[in-house]
């Protein structure tokens, strides 16, 4: 259980904070013309639902919103579990930017839920299986960030917080198959089922646009933050003094 | 045992021992976690009978009577295979309509009738513009909720 040569070199943290100021770049980019095509197709292109109206279109925010929650928990689970094994710096550091990106596209998932239940289901909130799960989520990103500022060796927090994130991750299955397994007030899976997917194609594409504008927003906010927890973490390196010697130098 | 292998093992170990906590649990409250019970299910015997619990099913047809001068509704629940009638005091949401899936919170009285406190539209996973839907109907396709019109 050794890992590939390259992927230390990736994880050294010096690399990785000269490579990953152009991907956070390009992903913003990204995420801005995704952002825009998937809002106009969204909200002016796309037709009116057959029975919702134009209240189906909060989707373009809930339905990403809800995907990364799970997506973000995953990779944050992950890189804790490698951090935990490998004693790899940036896992530890991915996973933890990760907690508050994640917490907020929680957040974001179950407002714009809430909004979109009460004049569909007649109801803000309802203690299904799909709406608790999810609610948990956002519980286990809290008690994640709260486990982080708990400890002042950052080394140890991430060692802490990566064993919740792991215990934490036997939720991500349940959210996901929460509306299949039990009868819930929330509608089942329109489009990671196997079989067609039910939403009209005018409707799916500005969806899709919208995934991968959260998508790469999320990578280029994570970079962000992971670039800036390199530069406290190594803050005694010479790297880090001689790059800002030099930018103090040029002021 | 090299201690990265021991640390390999302990995350498995994590992993494994959460996944069975979480399948016992979950097959432990298979009941609670039931959002809602299914026409068929009552007229069995298996939903309880003296506290409140929620039905789920589609709205009958032609079945929704409204009182002219209350808020006084009725209609019939089913599931295609058994109805259940149920009575309601209060405004109803938007997509509450006769072919329409609802869930109904409230108490099963003596004469079999549901009497329900709380009703919620539950709208399908199905999205298509209304020009779309009428085709589909115009061709005979069986979509979800064909009746759309009536008594709102």
């Amino acid at each position: 259980m050794y890992l590939p040569k390259w992927l230390h070199q990736f994880g050294a943290p010096k690399y990785f904070y000269d490579l990953s100021l152009c991907i956070s770049r390009w992903a913003g980019i990204i995420c801005i013309i995704c952002f825009i095509c998937g809002l106009y197709g969204g909200l002016v292109l796309a037709p009116a639902d057959y029975q919702q109206g134009d209240s189906f279109r909060i989707m373009y925010i809930h339905v990403p919103s809800a995907w990364m929650s799970l997506f973000v928990y995953m990779v944050m689970a992950i890189a804790g579990g490698i951090g935990l094994i490998w004693r790899i710096k940036l896992a530890e550091i991915v996973a933890r930017s990760s907690a508050p990106i994640g917490a907020s596209f929680t957040f974001l998932a179950l407002v714009t839920g809430s909004i979109w239940g009460k004049p569909m289901w007649g109801t803000w909130w309802v203690w299904d299986a799909r709406l608790t799960s999810e609610l948990i989520l956002l519980f286990l990103y809290l008690g994640y960030i709260a486990l982080q500022s708990a400890f002042e060796d950052r080394r140890v927090a991430a060692r802490a917080g990566a064993i919740l994130a792991l215990v934490g991750i036997v939720n991500i299955p349940i959210i996901h198959y929460s509306v299949e397994w039990w009868s819930t007030l929330h509608q089942g899976p329109t489009i990671t089922k196997l079989d067609k997917p039910s939403i009209h194609l005018s409707m799916l594409i500005p969806l899709l646009f919208m995934v991968f504008a959260f998508k790469t927003f999320y990578i280029s906010t994570l970079l962000i933050r992971v670039r800036s927890e390199i530069l406290e973490y190594e803050c005694n390196t010479s790297w880090v003094k001689q790059l800002l010697g030099i930018n103090n130098g040029i002021k | 045992m090299t201690p990265r292998k021991k640390r390999i093992a302990i995350v498995c170990s994590i992993l494994a021992g959460m996944a069975i906590a979480a399948a016992l649990i979950l097959t432990a409250f298979e009941k609670n976690l039931l959002y809602f019970y299914s026409p068929t299910q009552i007229v069995n015997g298996e939903a309880p009978t003296t506290r409140s619990f929620r039905i789920g099913g589609l709205v009958m047809n032609d079945s929704v009577k409204r009182n002219k001068d209350t808020l006084d509704v009725s209609f019939v629940l089913t599931d295609t295979i058994n109805q259940i009638e149920v009575v309601y005091n209060g405004i109803l949401p938007d997509l509450f309509r006769e072919g329409q899936g609802i869930v109904a919170n409230g108490k099963l009285q003596e004469n079999k009738i549901f009497k329900a406190d709380e009703v919620l539209a539950k709208h399908d996973e199905n999205y298509m513009p209304p020009e779309v839907a009428q085709a589909l109907e115009e061709a005979g396709a069986d979509i979800p909720h064909q009746q759309y019109s009536t008594a709102q």
